[in-house]
């Protein structure tokens, strides 16, 4: 009999379907990784399992756990289940846990609240978990708060909560999404060792098919609230049927097709750049202290060239990217753009501005939700001191660029999806023809599919504008899918550059290596 | 994704619009005038040629609420214009600044301001410079800059954290245009939605300060007057207390009503955080 | 911890002599010549000249203002001119009146507006939520000063339950004192219980929203545990906002209530003074408020601290 088996699960949010007949099953030891976009139901699958479906819920078929009908069971002992028999971990780690209760009270109550020992006994538990997940006493006593630590220690803290009973059951939902790479990897390799010194059942639940791909005994692929294909994870890739499937996987390893024709003449050149910022006091009469962002940066792009520059957060990233697009001065060193500063005497050089666009990161916030698609598209125009006469046109052949239509610029933003909204964010950028444009983490936020056909998009723009593009991220696998050359930054400096296929096939430096080696990987299939 | 016009709203909108039509219906009719005296027929309950009654004077109290709600609406409408056109511009140029001298000295000032209630700053004024309705009128306003101003710089605070407005400072805007492009009408339903509870609040500091006669002074009719005339009286003749005071109530509902409903309608995200 | 506190300390300092100058410019400098503004236009040359004299007007105003600071730090708020006695032993005279009457109509509101913002809360969307918040909604609309009258006449005057207004003083008995004091607390506690248990309420309900309750519903807690253990200590740092918020408006509010109820508090000190055009007393009777609200306002300041161990670092 399997720990979990869910039976033809069904749900329902105020009518609106949510899942339709999902069924697969979680044995002790084992790790099933469920996958799927945004939308699938994953998530919700778990929430049944813990019986913590919001408001207006309605599910039917079976939610077995040891032999017990969850969906059937009293919120007693679903509240007498929780903690102890299954636990959870969920995706935001920054604001899981209270912020004004102390670690070691948080994991102890986990304890506590199922009557599993005293007070002492259960503080001694924490210090016994917190250790096991990587949290050792010297560095992290029991009285931390949650906002002295970081997102991967907090991650950890709440993994102990969840295991500090030993459950036979865990479930993740996106554990590690919302973490860096390299602190990803080690979460990941946390729960597996977990799961086998525990030997519980793991129900590992991602958008990401590289991070179980190494590590699931079971698949489970959902769309749209229906499983649409099951299997061992052994060698599932070479088996796997489904077209979405197919699709799902073929999308998260896509590499456009690029014909790039890189010129010699260099367009951006970033010469020994440094920026400092002041940090808070410590004493009131004490000198400020200063955190350096950026130290002594230096690299170029060439007309036409694609440069990844790949980092985890906090390594200066963003404070360059600013500094590149004249929102903020440098201390040292300086930026030029076709051999003309970004910034002259403290201005910031409008000429040179007309020559670079970016495009953020998060579709939702990059548009004022009160103007029209052709006011939004239109504002880089301010550049030019007033729109053209012609603007509207360019407007809409701009949108037309990105495959999207004119008429669409009568639209407001809420009327687009987040991969629409990301090629307007681009139409943005097109309009005054610049020559670089900066991708500021710009796929990150989009599910695989999507992300596959912005990248296309990218690609065939860079092909039909002549455009140069500089491509910030964190995801290493978009870094190597279409750049020509890849800078490595870490605390403020570039650790590693070379050409992109030199650097992912032989990393020199020791970070780099690190970040390859963390990086989830699929498995090579033939193609079929 | 706008929220439905709630009954809430309908119900305070038509409050609030009795009330305004009557104020503006009092400057051409009123059932009696509302100043004329009437000693023999003074106290008289509520009947069908006195609707409300007749005070201690036996001048008609239907006649007097209708013009007392010309000065409570006015006072409390010019003050909320008061803080609104002084601390909305207050707000966004502390967030355009935010962290730096400007920002640090508006929320100081905004802070001071915050520790003289109305009623003090009522006071102190009416101590130099005498009673009346314009001193009352400025004394909320002053209490109502912080108020908008606060408000106005929390609220753009979190949108100069959206990318929009990178997108707007690369297309080469400054913080001036930035903050009315950008920032002013996406919190352009905070302001409203703070402009009639400011207003309802308005109503009752104007009533309580008329009341303490640091307000209206006669022979302008003021609800707030009103029941302080009744106050001695108000064994004798109940009425003369009650409809004054009813007046204020559904007037200061109303608006509040509107004000959630509006809320409701305009950001359906905040609706549960309405207070 | 400390650093906190000191730098609390320090903007208290800061906003005191700030204020401290607002109230010396409007009362002393902006009417031109305080004593003939004091004696009215019919006065006599000779009593305006003395008048001057006693005040100090023949000083410049830096050196007045200082003169008053340091009185005030040293406890001397001056003679009161109409009464000619010191305006610190009327104050504190007073004092005993309006203290205890802010106090108990703060702890009435707090008492009232915990549990039925924490019911309406908990039982969101059913008749208990509906009748909190029809009531409250109410309780905001009312002018107190008119509750006050209300509660008089049913309360006084056709029950005979309690006495119309005036107190009787605390040699009377600690009962008779609390007595005098019941209706005007109250009547003052009415929309502030109202404000507060509506603040309760949504203050709740977003933390109830967010991940941190989630995560802890997932370890087994019960929706009462998760209440009690999680919720109401992070719901309570925007409630105590708006109790330190509404402090101010008690003590303005206590002004006007003191006047229904004729209790010789602060409030009556106030109007009487104004109308005796007694500048001595309204400056420093301000002053005192003013006093009053900041330090409540850095009381609610180290309140947040011990709350929220993020706010005990920095800043």
């Amino acid at each position: 009999m399997s720990l979990l088996a869910i039976e033809n699960l069904s749900l329902a949010i105020h009518g609106a379907p949510i899942l339709r007949d999902v069924s697969f099953t979680v044995d002790e030891g084992q790790i099933v990784g469920v996958i799927g976009e945004s939308g699938s139901g994953k998530s919700m699958t778990a929430l049944s399992v813990m019986g913590l479906l919001p408001a207006g819920a309605q599910a039917r078929g079976k939610v077995i756990f040891e032999g017990r009908d969850l969906l059937a069971a009293s919120e007693a002992e679903l509240c007498a289940l929780r903690g102890a028999g299954i636990g959870m971990v969920f995706q935001e780690p920054m604001t899981a846990l209270n912020p004004v209760q102390t670690i070691g009270a948080q994991v102890a109550e986990t304890v506590l609240i199922h009557g599993a020992g005293s007070r002492a006994e259960a503080m001694a538990r924490a210090r016994e978990v917190l250790n096991r997940v990587g949290l050792p006493a010297e560095r992290f006593p029991l009285s931390r708060y949650p906002h002295e630590l970081s997102g991967g220690q907090r991650q950890r803290v709440v993994i102990a909560m969840a295991i500090a009973l030993r459950p036979r059951l865990l479930i993740a939902d996106e554990p590690t999404t919302a973490l860096d790479v390299t602190t990803q990897a080690q979460i990941l390799r946390l729960l597996k060792r977990l799961v086998a010194e525990d030997g519980m059942g793991l129900l590992l639940i991602t958008h990401d098919l590289g991070v179980v791909a190494d590590m699931a005994d079971e698949m489970v692929i959902m769309k749209a609230g229906e499983v649409v294909e099951r299997g061992a994870g052994q060698g599932f890739f070479a088996r796997m049927q489904h077209p979405y499937t197919r699709a799902l996987f073929e999308a998260s390893s896509h590499v456009p097709e690029r014909t790039a024709q890189v010129e010699e003449r260099p367009l951006l050149e970033v010469r020994n750049v440094s920026r400092d910022y002041a940090l808070a006091r410590t004493a009131l009469f004490a000198p400020a202290r200063r955190f350096r962002a950026v130290d002594g940066v230096s690299f170029e792009i060439r007309r036409g060239e694609s440069l990844g520059l790949v980092g985890e957060s906090g390594c200066g990233k963003s404070t360059l990217t600013r500094a590149i697009l004249g929102l903020e001065e440098v201390q040292e060193g300086e930026i030029l753009i076709d051999g003309q500063p970004v910034f002259s005497g403290h201005r910031v050089n409008l000429a040179v501005r007309r020559k670079m666009q970016v495009v953020f990161q998060d579709p939702y916030g990059s548009f004022n939700p009160r103007w029209k698609v052709a006011r939004l598209v239109a504002e880089p125009f301010h550049l030019l001191g007033a729109r053209p006469p012609d603007w509207r046109e360019r407007v809409g052949a701009a949108l037309e660029s990105v495959g999207l239509e004119a008429a669409d610029m009568e639209k407001y933003i809420h009327e687009f999806s987040g991969g629409q909204r990301q090629r307007i964010a681009i139409a943005r950028a097109l309009i005054l023809r610049p020559e670089l444009i900066i991708l500021d983490e710009a796929v990150s936020a989009l599910d695989v599919s999507i992300r596959a056909q912005i990248l296309d998009l990218l690609a065939d723009l860079s092909e039909r504008f002549g455009l140069t593009y500089l491509f910030i991220s964190h995801d290493l696998s978009v870094v190597r899918a279409i750049t020509d050359r890849v800078l490595v930054m870490r605390a403020g400096r570039i650790v590693e550059e070379g050409p992109t296929d030199e650097v992912f096939a032989k990393p020199q430096h020791a970070y780099t290596k690190t970040l390859i080696e963390a990086a989830p990987e699929l498995p090579q299939v033939a193609a079929q | 994704m706008k929220g439905r016009i709630s009954r809430s709203l309908w119900l305070g909108a038509a409050l609030t619009l009795a009330f305004v039509g009557a104020a503006l219906l009092s400057f051409v009719w009123t059932p009696h005038d509302f100043a004329a005296m009437d000693i023999p027929n003074k106290l008289q309950p509520p009947s069908a040629v006195h609707w409300f009654g007749t005070d201690h004077f036996g001048r008609d109290i239907f006649s007097m609420v209708m013009v007392g709600a010309r000065t409570s609406i006015a006072v409390a409408l010019v003050a909320v214009g008061i803080g609104m056109a002084l601390g909305v511009p207050l707000g966004l140029a502390a967030a355009a600044r935010s962290g730096g001298l400007l920002d640090e000295v508006i929320m100081r000032a905004n802070d001071l301001v915050f520790a003289f209630p109305a009623l003090l700053i009522a006071i102190l004024i009416t101590a130099v410079f005498g009673a009346s309705a314009v001193n009352a009128i400025i004394a909320i306003g002053i209490f109502n800059i912080p108020v908008f101003a606060r408000l106005t710089r929390g609220g753009a605070l979190s949108l100069w954290k959206r990318e929009y407005i990178l997108a707007a400072r690369v297309s080469g805007k400054g913080a001036a245009r930035i903050s009315f492009e950008h920032i002013l009408p996406n919190i352009a339903n905070l302001l409203i939605v703070q402009g009639t509870i400011q207003f309802s609040l308005g109503i009752l500091a104007e009533a309580g300060l008329s009341y303490v006669g640091l307000g209206a002074q006669p022979p302008t009719p003021s609800w707030g007057r009103m029941l302080a005339d009744a106050q001695t009286l108000i064994g004798l003749a109940p009425h003369i207390a009650i409809f004054p005071g009813l007046a204020i109530v559904f007037t200061v509902l109303g608006l509040n009503l509107m004000g959630d409903g509006l809320r409701d309608l305009l950001d359906p995200r905040l609706r549960r955080a309405r207070t | 911890m400390l650093r906190y506190t000191l730098k609390r300390l320090l903007s208290l300092a800061i906003s005191l002599a700030v204020a401290s100058v607002v109230i010396f410019v409007a009362i002393e400098v902006v009417p031109g010549d305080p004593a003939s503004y004091m004696l009215g236009i019919n006065a006599r040359p000779d009593t305006v000249a003395a008048l001057r004299e006693e005040l100090g007007l023949n000083m410049s105003p830096p050196e007045r203002y200082i003169a008053w600071v340091g009185g005030l730090l040293q406890g001397d708020f001056g003679t009161s001119y109409t009464y000619r006695t010191p305006v610190a032993e009327m104050i504190s005279e007073r004092l005993w009146v309006s203290l205890p009457l802010a106090l108990f109509a703060l702890a009435l509101s707090t008492l009232v507006a915990f549990p039925a913002g924490i019911i309406a809360a908990t039982r969101r969307g059913s008749k208990w939520d509906l009748g909190i918040m029809g009531v409250t909604q109410l309780g905001i609309a009312v002018p107190n000063f008119w509750f006050a009258m209300l509660m008089v006449l049913v309360f006084a005057i056709n029950l005979r339950w309690f006495s119309a207004g005036g107190f009787p003083g605390w040699d009377e008995g600690l009962f008779a004192g609390l007595k005098a004091l019941l209706l005007p607390a109250v009547s003052l506690a009415l929309p502030q219980a109202s404000i507060l248990a509506r603040v309760m309420r949504s203050a709740l309900l977003d933390t109830l929203d967010e991940d941190f309750i989630r995560t802890a519903r997932a370890k087994g807690l019960t929706r009462r545990q998760v209440l009690r253990r999680h919720a109401l200590r992070n719901a309570l740092i925007p409630v105590l906002t708006i109790i330190g918020l509404q402090f101010s408006f008690l003590l303005a509010g206590a002004i006007i209530i003191e006047n229904v109820f004729f209790l010789p508090g602060l409030g009556r000190l106030v109007f009487q003074s104004i109308s005796a055009r007694d500048l001595i007393v309204v400056e420093s009777v301000v002053m005192l408020l003013v006093f009053a609200v900041v330090v409540v306002n850095f009381a609610v300041d180290l309140a947040y601290a011990a709350i929220d161990p993020r706010l005990r670092k920095r800043r």
